[in-house]
């Protein structure tokens, strides 16, 4: 691939170019889903596709996701490959069962004789101010099923690379777009590659790991420069590819600091991030200096627009966790909890 | 057969369902429908003869525990080997898990039909090679994948048309509704075939929609409809060709009966009564073919003889088959779960390996 690299891209633009190439370089891709089409979609990621590529390749569905996700399943039966758009995360539920009994399984039930190269992107989680159903984040019950990869951008580039790398995939994908994220500028290299399954270290510390992914890369990053007031040289590894999970660049992070804290917006209890926990624990017991702790959305169901700032993580929250980090017996509380 | 297709074809169905021969084995004079030629009634013939052999030979198998479970489809061969034929080469068919006997009419192998129910794998075929679909458990998920999947060939400007098999009380699904709007507003070449065969386990009809047909379920989509004698295989054949070169889509409703129970493991006696069954074995599909295969003088005791022979030995193979006993690799259980298999999988795989040592 050329290299490009731009700066102040939004990651809703580098989603539609990435869109756009893979439309550009494979005849097989289509692009459908709700108001994708003239509207070009709710967020604009797929602006300007359909007037390119046409109505048959970029095109607007009745609105119902289970047909959207069926249906993609049987095009990708017949050789297509086809990314589609939920819209929002909530939005997605009535395909669960599509996206769980038959897009997982297909490759399984059929003994690897059917590929299913279909491309589910979901606009996840808060933090833009959308009233209930529009902010979920829904990571757990797709990373809980075997069979499909989930992977989650934090910033532009990843975007673009990520969804390439997820169209190219033939396995089936469910694609996490942060959607608090979408217009948040950086830039576009797109000859960077580093690997479909790799997670990433977004910074380099000596004293703790903070282990994020999609909207909370961004907040993580802000709370390391935050730290170094507090005198804390923070790590960040943004796991990028949520499941399969890559214990390699996470443990190696962990191993280096004795020190780890797992962030994300959805809910603590049965979360992904007791997954990143127990995987880290079991794999570094001896390196830690302490628990590993998370930050994450309390265990409610997501609050309405004008109290989502307390319930999803901050920089102060996390600040707070990387304190208890430093094990004084009295701060972390661990015996008498 | 002839190709007969209206320019304008009606959502409507008819009030009684279309028919070629009445229950007695003599034709329906005034039939809409065209008659499928000789060669093709004779050959419904010789599968619904076999499918049913290979049926009750699967039923026999659930009691030498050979297999796991087998939904029989025992008094709807019409329907399963009707439209089967219908299909031309390069269309496919997405059945349901009670569809075995449309599976070997199709040409899959006995061994790999019964795969699933046998419990050696989820699968046995290659959906290629018979331009089959896996058999679907979860109802009506299937009829989008047909949907998607017709859609794909018209993308691509395929001459395919897909038949998916769904039941009555797969017609209550969220899913068969989005998949016929959807084939609507695509014009998606789809064949939407329900069964009804009156139950859904033990729930009947009357329980399961208050619409005068499952039929008329097609209209609010705008996919023609058509209601037809779910016993009379000749026009099963008729209607699912007709709808299978229309270019669109068709909700096919046949109205059927399942005689036996709706698994080996389900007590039919608890929601039926003996007579509404002995009314219905009255109106049996093989014995109304036979009748009029006979009058035609293209059925003879020989011919009978010779079709009940190749049925045995159908049976036979498949005895053969299943007698033998299936060990599916443990290593297996972590293949094809990914293209390629991840780590933590590989891990997986390695612990058990350890433990089977």
């Amino acid at each position: 691939m050329t290299a490009v690299t731009e700066s102040q891209v939004s990651m809703a633009g580098a989603l539609n170019r990435a869109l756009a190439d893979a439309l550009a370089a494979d005849p097989g891709v289509l692009v459908f889903g709700e108001d994708v089409g003239a509207l070009g979609g709710v967020f604009r990621v797929t602006d300007g596709l359909a007037a390119r590529f046409g109505d048959e390749r970029v095109f607007d569905t009745p609105l119902a996701e289970s047909g959207i996700v069926g249906t993609a399943i049987g095009m990708a039966m017949n050789g297509l490959r086809p990314v589609v758009e939920m819209q929002f995360d909530a939005f997605a539920y009535p395909a669960f069962e599509q996206i769980t009994s038959h897009l997982a399984k297909l490759r399984n039930r059929t003994r690897g004789r059917v590929s299913l190269p279909v491309v589910i992107r979901v606009p996840y989680g808060g933090g833009i101010g959308g009233v209930e159903h529009h902010c979920d984040s829904s990571e757990a019950y797709y990373t809980h099923t075997p069979g499909l990869r989930v992977v989650t951008p934090g910033t532009p580039d990843d975007a673009y690379r990520l969804l390439r790398d997820s169209i190219d995939s033939p396995d089936p994908v469910i694609f996490l777009e942060p959607k608090r994220r979408y217009w948040a500028k950086g830039s576009l290299d797109q000859a960077t590659s580093i690997g479909f399954d790799r997670a990433l270290v977004r910074r380099t510390g000596r004293d703790v790991t903070l282990i994020a992914y999609g909207p909370m890369v961004a907040t993580a990053l802000e709370t390391a420069e935050a730290a170094k007031e507090e005198g804390w040289d923070v790590e960040v590894v943004d796991l990028r590819s949520l499941a399969p999970f890559d214990d390699e660049t996470v443990c190696a992070s962990v191993r280096k600091t004795g020190r780890a804290v797992v962030v994300h917006e959805a809910s603590g209890f049965g979360g992904y991030g007791a997954e990143v926990v127990a995987r880290v624990t079991e794999r570094c017991f001896h390196h830690l200096h302490a628990p590993v702790l998370r930050v994450t959305g309390f265990d409610i169901p997501y609050p309405p627009p004008k109290l989502e700032e307390h319930h999803l993580p901050s920089v102060d929250r996390i600040l707070d966790a990387v304190a208890r980090l430093q094990w004084d017996d009295e701060v972390v509380g661990v015996r008498g909890a | 057969m002839a190709r007969t297709r209206a320019p304008e074809r009606t959502l409507l169905p008819g009030d009684e369902p279309l028919s070629l021969l009445r229950k007695d084995g003599s034709p329906v004079d005034d039939s809409p429908l065209a008659m499928p030629d000789d060669d093709v009634l004779v050959e419904l013939h010789r599968r619904m003869v076999v499918g049913r052999r290979f049926d009750t030979q699967a039923t026999a198998l659930t009691k030498q525990g050979r297999l796991a479970v087998y939904p029989s489809s025992r008094g709807q061969e019409a329907c399963e080997v009707g439209s089967v034929l219908a299909l031309r080469p390069d269309d496919w068919l997405f059945p349901t898990y009670r569809d075995s006997v449309a599976l070997v009419t199709r040409g899959v192998d006995p061994a790999e039909t019964l795969t699933l129910l046998q419990g050696g794998w989820h699968l046995g075929y290659d959906p290629y090679e018979h331009r089959v679909g896996p058999q679907c458990t979860p109802l009506a998920t299937n009829t989008l994948h047909a949907v998607g999947f017709a859609h794909a060939a018209r993308l691509k400007g395929e001459d395919t048309a897909a038949l998916v098999m769904l039941g009555d009380g797969a017609t209550s699904e969220g899913d068969t509704h989005e998949a016929l709007n959807f084939a609507g507003v695509w014009k998606a070449p789809v064949v939407f075939l329900v069964q009804n065969n009156g139950y859904a386990i033990s729930v009947p009809m009357s329980k399961q929609s208050a619409a005068p047909s499952l039929a008329h379920k097609g209209i609010g989509y705008g996919v023609p409809s058509v209601l037809v004698d779910g016993n009379d295989v000749a026009a099963v054949y008729a209607v699912v060709r007709e709808a299978l070169v229309s270019g669109g889509p068709t909700l096919v409703e046949a109205l059927t009966y399942r005689i036996e129970a709706h698994t080996n493991a389900d007590d039919a006696t608890r929601y039926r009564t003996s007579d509404e069954v002995a009314a219905w074995l009255d109106r049996d599909p093989v014995d109304r073919l036979e009748a009029y295969l006979t009058s035609r003088g293209l059925l003879d005791n020989e011919r009978r003889a010779a079709v009940a022979a190749e049925a045995e030995d159908f049976a036979a193979s498949v005895r053969a088959k299943m007698n033998a006993d299936v060990v599916p690799s443990p290593d297996e259980l972590f293949e094809h779960v990914y293209a390629t298999t991840p780590a933590h999988l590989r891990e997986q795989a390695a612990v058990l390996r350890e433990e089977l040592a």
